[in-house]
């Protein structure tokens, strides 16, 4: 792992973290770590962002992080505003460019988007003058998520480097899975990954993760053993037989913590398949840091607000 | 009406010579030194005289797409590119699976009168892969060959009677080779690049699976088969020991293949969206081998004008394809013959000589007495390949700003001077 130079967030979007150096995503944990610590929950009044725009423009469902991000804009005093799609002109054919172009005529400064299809935020940031942070596109990244994760996991453990991360689920269709690989070896931890076959990406241990052979293997000194969810979808497509199957050979379950670290706790984006991916005793014990996962969500989304807006203060 | 190009290097089948070309009548009339003319003299000192090329593999788009190309605009893209013969696929609108499309074709390239132009009639009704269209109608109005180009026919049974009705009217089958159930919405090769993007990719066996198929046919049925736009290195291998056996295949490729390896998605630019898309290093290698060695006949362009509407989109969204009439002759000279891999000769036989033999046309040979079907290029002249330029309406290519040699100065089609270089 090189140690770079560079600290500051050093662009107008947050696409993804494989372009990202490690002084760039430590320098959002900080911040996002210093709103966790010390930010007036009582009272969530702040003018750090007074007299700017966010847009939420999700073109795919999603309670948690839409809602994060609207919440993280008002909480530092933006104007914020959320596009559903489904109700929008997107329905009557507009394209994705046309539709940056409105919001840029509506003087937004930022546009937090999600999009089924890899590269979409990528496409409109280059189209746009606000900063685009990328919620979610297809299969490639999910950087805000990646980042909170590793915000949860250095509050427990102290530090990344060295941590053991195990990832179990569909890692071939997972976003999460990815940005989180790449944020997670740049900072010097370790990445497992287990999934049956035809769930596995091709020419993933070429960046960095292992593949373990067993499930057991997977969680062996793991200190953070993350689910994830399993499309309902893709058993009708036949990449797995059912999910009575997949949880009894994939999933993680309380005999299966026993290979893990002492200490290690349970993760997930959400929202969780109970009893798919991990069993009810796992997703609420004492163990688990499910919860913890979206409070930190909200505040390395107000860090990720902060910076680009500094950015945009110092360099457009 | 005559024409004398002075003082050029021919490209003959088996080396280069100095020499002028007399043209009478649309033919070849002589070919020596110190010819004289009174019609116009082309002094063509320092350029090179190839075999009129050969594109045998092009989407014009009309009728039915007229916004991406139309026969007017894709000729001009095709002279332009050097080329004075181009067989244009049948996935137009309507599909050209019957006499009319083939009659309309044919009677806008006597209104345009550029490049000639050998429609390829589709194998099923449009392109459907389920019932023969009417091959035999279809070969009386001008067709060449047959395809189903965009798809593969899945289903065995009918690509075997299409390949067998073919036959009888001298027609071969063009297929492009793509398993329609395992290719499951992939837009590029599945590989480190596809898990690195989070693009759905698609294995190489989803065209290796159907290169076999259309070989085992042939090689069953004893009739030739033509594989269009091979990616892979393990298609290539098929191919290469398939030949080895004594099976009628002949293939094709196109620069992108050649050139371009999957590490150009990764900016998600809708520039390097083709299909079948692009590959490893492992395949590039090996596809230029093929091209070497002659596993691989012919060099193709599956010119696939777009709109920018079409391509300025989210990557799952983009159109296929590359704009590649005007490319093609500068990227394979700079690729394959500058940079050692083929001589000029070869270059020639697989732009010229290989799509006239595969599909039995009249063309791909300077000698006296043949029409006068020529490319006449400058080859040391370096410039930078610049899409605003193009003559296609369709301006979508990887290449743009790439430094290649070799500029088209004149392409000659039965001895008339169709393009010019200014």
């Amino acid at each position: 792992m090189r140690h770079d130079e560079e600290k500051m967030l050093s662009r107008k979007d947050l696409l993804g973290l494989k372009d990202c150096s490690g002084g760039e995503i430590t320098e959002i944990l900080d911040v996002a770590d210093d709103f966790r610590s010390h930010f007036d929950w009582k009272n969530k009044t702040s003018g750090l962002l007074a007299g700017k725009a966010l847009v939420t423009l999700f073109y795919e469902n999603s309670t948690r992080t839409r809602t994060s991000f609207e919440l993280a804009g008002k909480y530092l005093g933006a104007s914020e505003s959320n596009i559903s799609v489904a109700a929008s002109s997107v329905q009557k054919g507009e394209s994705l460019i046309d539709t940056g172009e409105t919001l840029d005529s509506l003087k937004i400064d930022f546009i937090a988007i999600r999009h089924p299809m890899a590269g979409a935020p990528a496409l409109l940031a280059s189209r746009v003058k606000a900063s685009v942070i990328n919620g979610g596109d297809g299969m490639n990244e999910h950087p805000t998520q990646a980042l909170l994760d590793m915000l949860a996991m250095r509050r427990e453990f102290g530090k990344i480097e060295g941590l053991k991360v195990a990832i179990l689920g569909d890692i071939k269709h997972s976003r999460v899975a990815r940005s989180n690989l790449y944020g997670l070896r740049k900072l010097g931890a370790e990445v497992t990954m287990y999934a049956p076959d035809t769930l596995m990406p091709r020419g993933i241990e070429l960046m960095g993760a292992k593949i373990a052979r067993s499930r057991e293997g997977a969680v062996e000194g793991a200190n953070v053993v993350m689910g994830l969810r399993i499309q309902l979808e893709r058993q009708s497509c036949g990449l797995f037989p059912s999910l009575s199957e997949y949880s009894r050979y994939y999933g993680a379950n309380e005999g299966l913590m026993k290979y893990a670290a002492k200490g290690a706790v349970i993760m997930h984006p959400g929202p969780v398949n109970r009893g798919v991916e991990l069993t009810p005793a796992l997703i609420d014990g004492d163990g688990s840091r499910i919860t913890e996962q979206v409070t930190c969500g909200l505040c390395v989304r107000m860090a990720a607000l902060k910076l680009l807006a500094e950015y945009r203060e110092n360099k457009l | 009406m005559s024409i004398l190009l002075k003082g050029g290097t021919l490209v003959l089948k088996d080396g280069e010579k100095k020499a002028d070309i007399l043209i009478e009548n649309g033919n070849i009339s002589a070919i020596g030194k110190g010819l004289c003319c009174d019609g116009e003299i082309i002094e063509a000192d320092g350029m090179h005289i190839l075999p009129g090329l050969i594109d045998m593999h092009v989407h014009l788009r009309e009728p039915g797409f007229e916004g991406k190309e139309d026969i007017r605009s894709g000729s001009e893209a095709a002279v332009a590119g050097g080329f004075t013969q181009v067989c244009c696929m049948p996935n137009t609108d309507p599909v050209c699976d019957n006499a009319v499309v083939v009659g309309y074709i044919k009677y806008r390239q006597s209104q345009v009168d550029l490049c000639k132009i050998n429609p390829i009639g589709a194998i099923t009704r449009g392109e459907q892969g389920e019932r023969l269209s009417d091959i035999g109608k279809m070969k009386a109005a001008g067709t060449v060959a047959i395809s189903d180009d965009g798809k593969s026919v899945m289903n065995s049974l009918v690509m075997r009677l299409a390949m067998e009705y073919a036959n009888g009217f001298g027609m071969k089958c063009l297929c492009h080779c793509e398993d329609a159930n395992l290719v499951d919405g992939g837009v590029v090769n599945e590989g480190y690049n596809s898990t690195l993007t989070g693009l759905k990719g698609s294995p190489r066996a989803t065209e290796d699976i159907m290169i076999a198929r259309e070989i085992a046919l042939s090689e069953s049925l004893g009739i030739p088969v033509h594989i269009c736009h091979v990616s892979t290195y393990s298609g290539v291998e098929l191919i290469r020991s398939a030949k080895a056996r004594g099976v009628k295949v002949t293939a094709e490729t196109c620069p992108h293949y050649f050139i371009l390896t999957d590490d150009a998605i990764t900016s998600y630019d809708t520039n390097t969206k083709v299909n079948p898309p692009l590959r490893e290093e492992k395949d590039r290698a090996a596809v230029l081998q093929g091209l070497r060695d002659g596993t691989l006949d012919c060099i193709v362009t599956d010119h696939a004008p777009h709109t920018a509407k079409d391509k300025q989109v989210e990557y799952n969204l983009a159109a296929f394809g590359f704009s590649g009439l005007e490319t093609s002759f500068p990227l394979s000279y700079t690729y394959l013959v500058k940079s050692g891999a083929m001589t000029l000769c070869e270059l020639a036989d697989r732009m010229s000589a290989a799509p006239a033999r595969i599909l039995g046309l009249a063309g791909g040979e300077i000698a006296v007495g043949l029409p006068a079907d020529l490319t006449v290029a400058d080859l040391g002249e370096k410039y930078r390949i610049d899409s605003s330029a193009f003559r296609s309406k369709g301006r979508n290519t990887p290449f743009n700003g790439y430094e290649v040699c070799g500029r088209v100065k004149y392409t000659l089609v039965d001895g008339r001077i169709k393009y010019r270089d200014l």
